[in-house]
């Protein structure tokens, strides 16, 4: 019995769908309320042919076609198609930020207004090209082209470039989808979840969960804390939470089931082959086990800088080196399914008693319990804090003790509870133009220290300035720059901000030789110079002090 | 021989004639192309512009020294022959045609070559050096006929008054603003207006301009009233606690600028229509190939880019940097301060 009955799906006789889906996508990228997002989403749901809402389902969770033109390839021919010179290209590609736009932008006006296809239409064409000459490919291009509009091209491009990044989060999705067929929030969210192949699976099948193999691979929706502002107190008597460090690492979900083993990102990226490490661990499990916690490097049992892990995560083959280098362990601070059953609606504290006994009992060096931390009262937890730069923490978590695990970013019962960021006030030296809503706008700055007489390069921020304090930066590079094309522009050095970082490390890769974890622009400090910015060796303390 | 326009600190300089075209400081005698502020700054002794700018000039610079000429009127300024031309970018804007000893220079200040019905339809003119705007000078500046805009933004907000919200349209208050008024009087009776914006509508109206007449807001306006209304409103209000009272309500931001998605988003409206004063990518060299000119100095906007394609095409172009700015962006302040 499903509620999906009702719904009516599949219809696909229904044509024009690449006309409703950039409509759509237009919808989402302009509205500013989310329940007007939310609408725009539920009726394209509810109206759009079946084929098509699955791969929008799958687009907008980040699982795109495998890309069968390149980059290079669609802006040579859009060009050509356009009459520009390849430089010209290049100044309307860094003033829009987004190369599917350029190209929809700078191509002549559509020939006729020919009856368009489904979106699934054209992703199943775009598949079809993969093997097949570049003649071909560029032939069907230039027709998809010449027969869709602006909008059309858009989206239509993106399909290629990938990317459908429109202020949409799974979240919302997961609303609409939950409204349209009448199922539990959380149930959508794990249904859609996981691997499944939008060209083989229906609407009714993928939302149903018939039809399917069952897939045991599929993490849990993550539940995410909001970060606490102004201290503890709001939270009421501390008894009722339980505190532990909050892991700066990657967050990850460890499932065996089935006699395998998995290991999810919180970004829906499967991660098995990337941590051989947890091999082993396929044979200690319980059946039916889905752990959360943190992937961090550690040695010994004690979690290391996660930057030691920048070297080794990028790659798809992990070498011997790399593993000795930089071994990593699973931090386990949660039990979502034990003995194959769902345990989320179980309280925190059962959840905790449960984890405990089990990772004992095991007593794996790669499986490790991330710990409680006891405390009294909330001034004691507040000290205790200052010392999460020593335990390469980020700060504290706090978990209501009688807490369900929930489904996505809630307010309530978890907290983050973050240290001060370290800072360092810096020059700026360059600016690029920015992507998105900050295109055409100087945006990406690159800061620098003194060394003496000279300035030294040390990190690029984005982040942190308002959009008017953008405008003013904005409005500085354009009356203070000197080179006249390409993305980046020197600037005089006069502008200082602070930046600032979660962490920092050494690194060969960086003339400053250090590197920053998530840095990010403070605030403008009008009120300094650029003889008043730190120094090189400013940087080189932070790092002895903080760098291990 | 020296340049019959040099660039100076002061602003556009003619030499011969001893004054100055659009000065960005206080000068004996500046020649106005438009009533922006960034072409029309405070401080002059005499100031030269279309009848249609003058009342503009007025409004916003004070009483002062202002000689309205019609376009294709001659004047000779200490024997520089000058006349003023049609440049379709506002009410009373004008390219400022000079010329002395055989050489003739244009001026374009800003300008755009669609006809909006309610500018003066742009005129190119022929002329040895051409010193020409370039807001809009990329390729992806590609605008859409003004019936399509217009079509576009009538069924917006018909939409938004089936749905039961007010629509309040951002547009800059001299020049944009005129045309929407325009663009949406044919489907209402009552159109709204920020004070800024009826301040400048009635100028123009009581100098005889054919526009529609505005509703201003003022505090005694009854909320009640403005449910589902049109409403127009210049940058410098959106967001701004002014807006409130109309609550619920969309926006639609009309600018060049909106083309681009990323600005669109930036600017947090419900829409956006790439409506634009501006001569877009086509537009500009049309109107540079039509001059015939032999010399091309292009200024405010893109003009390094639009500078060296002119040279890639073979049409020796050079680029300016001037004070002027880009008034589809920036705050507008014309009027407010009489609010």
């Amino acid at each position: 019995m499903t509620v999906l009955e009702t719904v009516p799906y599949d219809q696909e006789e229904i044509s024009g769908g690449m006309h409703r889906f950039s409509v759509l996508v237009n919808t989402l990228g302009t509205s500013t309320k989310t329940n007007e997002k939310l609408d725009a989403l539920t009726s394209y749901f509810q109206q759009a042919p079946g084929k098509d809402k699955v791969w929008v389902i799958a687009l907008f969770s980040g699982r795109r076609p495998k890309r069968v033109v390149n980059s290079r390839l669609l802006a040579e021919w859009s060009r050509e198609q356009a009459g520009l010179p390849p430089w010209l290209f290049e100044e309307c590609y860094h003033t829009v930020g987004d190369l599917a736009e350029t190209i929809a932008l700078v191509l002549p006006s559509p020939e006729s207004d020919s009856p368009e296809h489904n979106l699934s239409w054209y992703i199943e064409r775009l598949a079809e090209l993969g093997p097949l000459p570049e003649v071909e490919k560029k032939a069907f291009m230039l027709e998809c082209w010449r027969e869709l509009g602006k909008d059309g091209r858009f989206v239509f491009n993106k399909l290629i470039t990938g990317g459908f990044r429109i202020g949409v989060s799974q979240q919302l999705m997961v609303q609409s989808l939950a409204r349209v067929t009448g199922l539990e929030a959380s149930i959508v969210a794990h249904r859609i979840s996981g691997n499944w192949e939008p060209a083989l699976v229906s609407f009714a099948e993928l939302l149903s969960g018939e039809g399917m193999s069952e897939d045991h691979s599929k993490p849990y929706p993550f539940y995410l804390a909001y970060a606490l502002e102004g201290g503890p107190d709001s939270l009421g008597d501390p008894v009722e939470w339980q505190a532990e460090w909050k892991w700066d690492g990657i967050r990850g979900q460890l499932i065996r089931r089935n006699g395998q083993l998995f290991v999810w990102s919180r970004g829906e990226e499967l991660m098995t082959d990337k941590f051989p490490e947890f091999n082993p661990l396929l044979q200690l499990l319980p059946e039916g086990t889905v752990l959360d916690g943190e992937i961090m490097p550690a040695r010994e049992g004690k979690p290391l800088p996660f930057a030691l892990l920048q070297t080794r995560i990028g790659r798809k083959n992990v070498t011997k080196k790399q593993l000795t280098e930089a071994p990593v362990a699973f931090f386990a601070y949660d039990l979502l399914e034990y003995a194959g059953n769902d345990f989320r609606d179980i309280a925190l504290e059962e959840r905790r008693g449960q984890l405990e006994q089990l990772l004992t009992s095991l007593h794996h060096p790669v499986l490790l319990l991330s710990p409680v931390i006891t405390f009294g009262e909330w001034r004691e937890l507040e000290r205790i804090r200052e010392q999460s730069r020593d335990k390469v923490a980020e700060g504290i978590m706090l978990k209501r003790r009688s807490s369900v695990y929930q489904v996505g970013r809630k307010r309530g019962d978890w907290w983050k509870w973050k240290i001060d960021p370290l800072t360092i006030d810096a020059v700026m030296v360059y600016a690029q133009k920015g992507h998105g809503r900050r295109s055409n706008l100087y945006t990406d700055y690159t800061f620098a220290v003194r060394d003496g007489e000279i300035l030294v390069t040390f990190a690029k921020a984005y982040s942190g300035l308002t959009d008017k304090e953008i405008g003013q930066v904005d409005h500085f590079v354009r009356q203070n720059s000197l080179e006249k094309f390409g993305p980046v522009r020197t600037v005089k050095p006069e502008l200082v901000f602070e930046i600032a970082f979660e962490g920092i490390a050494a690194s060969g890769r960086h003339k400053s030789g250090v590197a920053l974890r998530f840095p990010r622009i403070s605030r403008w400090r009008h009120d300094k110079g650029p003889e008043d910015i730190n120094t090189l060796d400013d940087l080189k303390k932070m790092l002895e002090m903080y760098g291990k | 021989m020296q340049p019959l326009i040099t660039f100076t600190e002061y602003g556009l300089f003619c030499q011969p004639g001893n004054f100055y075209i659009d000065p960005w400081l206080p000068v004996d005698k500046a020649i106005i192309t438009h009533a922006h502020s960034d072409h029309a700054r405070w401080g002059s002794k005499e100031y030269l512009c279309h009848r249609g700018c003058k009342p503009l000039l007025e409004l916003r610079l004070g009483a002062g020294t202002y000689q309205p000429v019609e376009w294709g009127d001659i004047i000779y300024v200490n024997g520089v022959r000058v006349s003023l031309h049609p440049a379709g970018h506002i009410i009373g804007s004008s390219q400022v045609r000079l010329e002395y000893q055989g050489e003739t220079w244009v001026v374009s200040g800003d300008y755009k070559t669609e006809d909006d019905g309610i500018s003066g339809a742009f005129e190119p003119i022929r002329c040895h050096s051409f010193i020409t705007e370039s807001t809009f000078g990329l390729p992806i500046y590609d605008w859409e006929p003004q019936e399509k805009i217009y079509d576009d933004m009538r069924s917006w907000v018909q939409g938004n008054r089936e749905s039961g919200f007010a629509s309040i349209l951002i547009a800059y208050s001299l020049g944009k603003a005129q045309r929407v008024s325009v663009c949406l009087s044919a489907i209402t009776e009552k159109i709204y207006a920020h004070g800024a914006i009826a301040n400048a509508q009635e100028i123009l109206r009581q100098s005889g301009f054919n526009l529609p007449s505005l509703t201003r807001i003022t505090p005694e306006t009854p909320r009640e009233e403005l449910k589902g209304a049109i409403i127009l409103a210049p940058p410098s209000a959106d967001g701004s606690s002014w807006m409130r009272k109309f609550q619920p309500y969309r926006t639609g931001i009309c600018s060049g600028w909106m083309q681009v998605r990323g600005n669109r988003r930036r600017r947090n409206a419900d829409a956006g229509f790439a409506l634009s004063d501006h001569a877009d990518w086509k537009g500009l060299l049309k109107a540079v190939h039509e001059t015939g000119a032999e010399k091309i100095f292009a200024t405010h906007g893109f003009q390094s880019a639009f500078s060296r394609y002119l040279n890639e095409q073979g049409v020796k172009a050079y680029e300016v940097k001037t004070d002027y700015g880009d008034m589809e962006e920036e705050n507008d302040s014309v009027g407010d301060s009489t609010i």
